[in-house]
């Protein structure tokens, strides 16, 4: 069974693919961007996730 | 020293000329996701896109997504339709064999139901890649 954070590095890391395949034209730059939406991705929810533990506490 | 007429040719879209390449590309790439990349020769894409999708698509399917139908009325639900419409054959198959869930009944389930949704879009993203890259508008390399 996915956790929510499971589910959340799935989903980053197939959109990541995605995103770097369809917006870029040179291999190299796919694999860059994808890597590159993938860390913002998964950077994104680790600072709101510790941004909503703030506000709680 | 190479002369000018040695260089490699890179095929170019002549501007004007009528080809069915790029809409049945793009009709290929939405039915079954990497389709359309396939039909172009980039078969390492189209795996990519295929196993990306297509795992979106299962894991959706696995949190108890919800499955929308046309003409609820609904807003949100017709615009959950539009976009798991996007995934082209898969949404045929899960309405035909009634996989996914009828609403949502946990938090997990609404995640599914998005990873359902963006699948779809992801598709159509996909799919759009591949007539550009048949049409010229995007660089082949």
């Amino acid at each position: 069974m996915l956790t929510h954070f499971s589910a959340m590095l799935l989903f980053a890391l197939f959109t990541s693919v995605v995103f770097g395949i369809t917006q870029r034209a040179q291999p190299k730059m796919m694999v860059r961007f994808g890597a590159f939406c993938f860390a913002l991705f998964v950077g994104t929810v680790i600072v709101a996730s510790w941004a909503m533990w703030a506000i709680k506490h | 020293m190479a002369s000018p007429t040695q260089q490699p040719q890179i095929a170019q879209r002549v501007p004007g000329e009528k080809s069915s390449l790029p809409a049945l590309v793009l009709l290929a790439g939405w039915l079954v996701p990497g389709a359309g990349h396939l039909l172009l020769g980039k078969w390492v894409r189209a795996l990519l896109l295929f196993v990306s999708i297509l795992g979106m698509y299962v894991v959706g399917l696995g949190l108890a997504g919800k499955v929308y139908t046309p003409n609820t009325g609904d807003m949100l639900d017709m615009l959950g339709f539009a976009g798991q419409l996007g995934t082209g054959l898969l949404y045929l198959l899960a309405r035909l064999f009634g996989w996914g869930a009828a609403s949502v009944v946990n938090t997990l389930g609404d995640y599914g139901t998005k990873f359902l949704v963006v699948a779809g879009l992801l598709n159509i993203i996909a799919a759009v890649d591949a007539h550009s890259l048949a049409n010229g508008r995007k660089d082949s390399l």
